[in-house]
């Protein structure tokens, strides 16, 4: 178990964090997490990677404290309401920083897009392993992937930095 | 103008279009990779997006990475739980084969191709140790000025360990691959008239190798093809 939490801890905190947005709420679910997988061991039948059913566990879990904090529609709108210190997306490109801009407009995405990006990106899952991860069919993984990056663009665009891309 | 690049503008993301950020998460199958690759190199609208879906990769890596990690309290606090928790049986797998392969599905690309290095350096290493081991360990020998350096060295060595005939006996430590069946194990043991002598400790195997005391140059011979048994990892000498 030891082993399993060394290796797998960090990114199921980092992919908590990202979905309730509140670092307590998410080393809590690191917690969970690890405890429903000591609980279940002898169910995970190797079907699918490791971290492929961890990730979906923290998923599950993670939605039901957003549920508990009653703020799962979060949208747009509650998301650029959290309070945030760093820079603004505008005052990043002032920086000429379109690295800035972009990690400040990821950050922005909902929910539904955040998970996507992340999932495909830093997790490194496939199109069959983020469907079984969200729940959703396979095509919907990709449109779903395609419609995050645009709505990406919008919001650099929408700071003023343009890309190119749509 | 390209069909991607008339999709692009009606707003219909093409099938390969679609398939970018996995392209550059490295996560295609080999297929669909050289179809996208294919179509990178004649079309630049594709090729321009996919620059793009680069930054956005590094970036979103760049954005997990500055995350952070959880504090210690959150590993203590689990781990008091599991304590805490009624006492279980351990359950053993019957599939471990499966469990192996979800093991290693587990590390990402970037992971596996470390893990690999790192492997191969530990099994380099444990070798040397091993080595090491055995060559410390080797009973004291002598020279006598009677000793001619062209006389095979099996005679002396026989006269030497006249009453230590169990040393002579021909055993080596083995490592098996982990894809070894235990028909295939059985099939060796049979083929070299070899017995365990020893459990796994460590993953490698005692063997003794017939009742007959060999030669060093036998010896050399045998842990050679031993060596090259495609369910042997590792093979070496033992007293």
């Amino acid at each position: 178990m030891q082993v399993l939490y060394g290796r797998h801890h960090v990114r199921v905190f980092r992919f908590g964090l990202r979905l309730v947005r509140d670092e307590q709420v998410a080393e809590d679910l690191v917690g969970e997490v690890f405890l429903d997988v000591w609980r279940q061991a002898g169910k995970f039948e190797g079907r699918s990677a490791v971290s492929t059913w961890l990730l979906a566990i923290t998923r599950f879990k993670a939605l039901s404290a957003l549920r508990r904090r009653r703020d799962v529609e979060l949208d747009e709108e509650a998301a650029s309401a959290i309070e945030d210190s760093s820079d603004d997306p505008e005052v990043a490109v002032q920086k000429k920083d379109t690295g800035d801009a972009l990690r400040k407009c990821l950050t922005a995405l909902t929910a539904e897009h955040r998970e996507i990006i992340d999932l495909v990106y830093y997790h490194e899952k496939s199109v069959e392993e983020v469907a079984e991860i969200v729940g959703i069919p396979e095509n919907t993984v990709k449109t779903r992937l395609f419609y995050a990056r645009k709505k990406l663009a919008e919001l650099l665009k929408a700071a003023g930095v343009e890309r190119g891309w749509p | 103008m390209t069909a991607t690049s008339r999709k692009m503008l009606e707003q219909e993301p093409g099938e390969i279009e679609l398939l970018l950020p996995w392209h550059a998460a490295g996560t295609l199958n080999e297929r669909d990779a050289r179809r996208v690759d294919e179509a990178l190199a004649r079309d630049p609208e594709l090729a321009r997006q996919y620059a793009v879906i680069r930054e956005e990769y590094a970036e979103t890596i760049d954005l997990n990475e500055s995350l952070g990690a959880p504090s210690a309290r959150a590993m203590h606090k689990l781990f008091a739980a599991i304590d805490a928790e009624p006492a279980r049986k351990p359950r053993i797998s019957r599939n471990i084969a499966a469990r192996f392969t979800g093991f290693f599905a587990t590390l990402s690309p970037r992971t596996l191709a470390w893990s690999a290095s790192l492997g191969a350096l530990a099994l380099l290493l444990q070798a040397g140790v091993i080595g090491a081991v055995l060559v410390n360990n080797r009973p004291a020998s002598f020279e006598t000025a009677s000793l001619s350096a062209n006389e095979p060295i099996t005679r002396d060595l026989r006269a030497a360990t006249r009453d230590l005939t169990a040393v002579a006996l021909p055993r080596a430590l083995v490592r098996f691959v982990s894809e070894a069946r235990v028909a295939d194990v059985t099939a060796l043991l049979d083929k070299y008239q070899a017995s365990i002598i020893e459990g796994a400790k460590g993953g490698m195997f005692k063997l003794q190798f017939g009742n007959r005391a060999m030669s060093r140059d036998e010896v050399a011979a045998l842990l050679s093809r031993l060596q090259n048994e495609k369910i042997v990892s590792l093979a070496v000498a033992t007293p």
